[in-house]
């Protein structure tokens, strides 16, 4: 290269070069960081936006605060059985079948759907990164080999494998969170991929790759933040199918027998839907407004990431 | 459809197909051997009385007791003879099993599938003709709260209103039980069970296709021959139908077959929720009493049936879209 020797030129300073093929390999200044905060702040002005987050935040403050407002076991019987909400002080969102306290079990229920909606996002979304960012960056037979497996398990209906990897492996919270990040990384990867293999030509990846960086830097520091924004927007969508999966299993009875959860809530008060039917509808209202909140949270930071996209497409 | 298009669109679709069927297989033959227990245990379970000596000579007669990959090439074989393996509970081979139930989950899905298609594309197109408006932003509040909603919550809140509070409609079942019906009747009567289950299943994809549709009417509407064919002074009804809707439809019909899978697993608490008697039911029923031949025979055929589905949608866009030759 001769770039060198122009460059060390006297008389001249950095930006001495200015013909066209030194200018390519000239090192650019750092771009101002400018993006990042946009983002942020259109994501603030969004009113729906911002107030599902407050909205999930508060869920979150009771559900960490559940040993604190309810001390006692919420498995265990409180008072007389089929106290209708809104009847005794004591019991704002009356009793069940056994006489618990619903809001004691709502509270604590809260802890299990949140910790196992964020718990398998993480799961899923971390596996998906891997495989999406191996396959989408080096190609060839890694990719294959790794689409074939993403294609196997997105071919599954993933609600029925769901209910089968966890009948397999006895249900418990732990078995719960890792059947449901087992069945959504397919979903990660695919998007990880995809965005990895358009960016693996761009131009500063390109640059990366010329100033003789590694794989794990060119993947860590300079594709990885660029495919960061859309991951973000499906990393809050996972979340909410991961509570929506998790209050189904329980639901149907696939859930860990001593801890309370929205969706078993729903499904012991199934049994007498005809005579108390708040019991199952109290727990499932708790479910619609967090998905809500989570997916609304989704489309604000949809809406912040791409300025240009149709809102609510 | 000429067969010189159609032949090289269905061979590369089975060539697609084919490595993830046989990976399906495998996976379900190792998920298999991972449940607890084999087919042995749960005859002694249920005989309630078994000696060392006869477990093991049951096993051998299964070929329980042969190495892996003779199992497996066994249970190939079994499967290209059209057995998915015999339930010891049901005391019937699953395959009989599954092809009982499956008519009852086809139906439903089917009707599921309507809704969600009709409701979703007239709430879509309603939105994207008003976007920005009230009507618009209504609705898109409506569809999001339709998508965060899980099936079976929206199964029993259906039941109180409509069975339990208005007794408008049953609250379960597939027909009623001892009515004897015939002709007309014995069809409407289905439809009344049907209704509450397929609404609760659709809703979450009425959701979805009304924003898909609601995206795509708004991109066909800035395109040219839209603008032309007002210019020409076209009604906007004919507009509509004919120059937008028709167009924006073909992502709705890509994605509406990726959803076969979804909506299955959907059935399983939904056709819980109202004891409908389909695949779903018979998966809760499996679950319940860990009959994992019959429940891994429900997941393999499933999941055949969202690569058939695929096929067929893959074949429908080349009728509907004559500009698709081979893809990629």
């Amino acid at each position: 290269m001769s770039l060198p020797a122009i460059a060390q030129r006297p008389g001249r300073g950095r930006w001495g070069v200015v013909r066209g093929p030194e200018v390519l390999g000239a090192p650019a200044a750092t771009p101002p960081a400018a993006g990042s905060y946009r983002a942020v702040r259109v994501f603030f002005r969004n009113p729906a936006g911002v107030l599902a987050l407050l909205f999930l935040a508060l869920v979150a403050a009771v559900s960490l605060a559940a040993p604190w407002i309810y001390p006692d076991d919420p498995l265990s019987m409180v008072a007389r059985p089929f106290l209708w909400p809104g009847h005794s002080w004591d019991y704002p969102l009356g009793t069940d079948s056994l006489g618990r306290d619903v809001a004691a079990g709502l509270v604590w229920g809260g802890r299990i759907s949140l910790a196992v909606g964020f718990a398998a996002m993480g799961l899923g979304v971390t596996v998906g990164v891997i495989v999406g960012a191996l396959g989408g960056y080096f190609g060839g037979r890694v990719d294959d080999a790794l689409q074939r497996v993403t294609d196997i398990i997105q071919t599954m209906p993933s609600f029925v494998l769901l209910v089968v990897l966890v009948a397999i492996v006895q249900p418990s919270v732990q078995s719960v969170t890792a059947g449901i990040a087992i069945v959504t990384w397919p979903t990660v990867a695919r998007l990880v991929r995809a965005e990895f293999r358009s960016l693996r030509e761009k131009d500063f990846v390109m640059a990366a790759r010329a100033l003789g960086f590694g794989h794990a830097r060119v993947i860590l520091r300079e594709i990885l933040p660029n495919a960061l924004p859309p991951l973000i927007v499906t990393a809050s969508v996972l979340v909410a199918s991961a509570i929506l999966m998790e209050s189904a299993l329980s639901f149907l009875g696939l859930s860990d027998p001593n801890v309370v959860s929205w969706g078993s809530m729903i499904g012991s008060g199934r049994e007498v839907l005809r005579t108390a039917w708040y019991l199952s509808a109290i727990p499932g209202v708790a479910i619609v407004l967090s998905v809500l909140a989570l997916n609304l949270i989704g489309d604000a930071l949809n809406d912040a990431f791409n300025p240009h996209a149709a809102t609510g497409a | 459809m000429s067969t010189s298009r159609l032949f090289p669109v269905l061979r590369r679709t089975l060539l697609q197909a084919a490595p993830t069927a046989i990976g399906i297989v495998i996976l379900n033959f190792f998920l298999l051997r991972l449940a607890p227990g084999d087919a042995a245990d749960v005859l002694a379970g249920e005989s309630g009385s078994a000696t060392e000596e006869t477990m093991v000579m049951m096993r051998h007669s299964f070929g329980l007791d042969l190495p892996v990959l003779h199992q497996l090439v066994a249970y190939l074989s079994n499967l290209t003879h059209g057995s998915l393996g015999f339930s010891p509970l049901y005391n019937m081979p699953v395959a009989a099993l599954i092809a009982q139930r499956l008519p009852g989950t086809l139906l439903l899905m089917g009707l599921a599938l309507v809704i969600a298609l009709v409701l979703g594309i007239t709430l879509g197109t309603v939105m994207a003709l008003n976007a920005g408006r009230w009507p618009d932003r209504l609705i898109s509040v409506v569809t999001l709260v339709f998508y965060s909603v899980p099936g079976f919550w929206v199964g029993l809140m259906l039941i109180v209103a409509f069975s339990v509070m208005l007794g408008w409609l049953p609250s379960g079942g597939s027909e009623t039980i001892g009515a004897r019906l015939m002709g007309l009747a014995a069809v409407l009567d289905r439809l009344q069970h049907m209704v509450l289950p397929a609404t609760s299943l659709a809703l979450f994809y009425v959701a979805i296709y009304a924003r898909l549709t609601r995206a795509s009417v708004l991109e066909i509407t800035s395109q040219d021959y839209v603008r032309t064919a007002a210019a020409k002074g076209l009604p906007p009804l004919t507009i509509a139908m004919r120059h937008v809707l028709r167009n924006a439809l073909m992502p709705v019909t890509t994605v509406a077959g990726m959803h076969i899978g979804g909506i299955l697993g959907g059935a399983v608490v939904v056709e819980t929720v109202y004891s409908w008697p389909g695949l779903g039911r018979l998966t809760f029923e499996a679950v319940m009493k860990r009959d994992f031949t019959v429940l891994l025979g429900v997941l393999l055929l499933s999941s055949l049936l969202v690569i058939f589905v695929n096929m067929a949608v893959d074949l429908l866009q080349l009728w509907l879209d004559p500009r698709i030759e081979v893809r990629r």
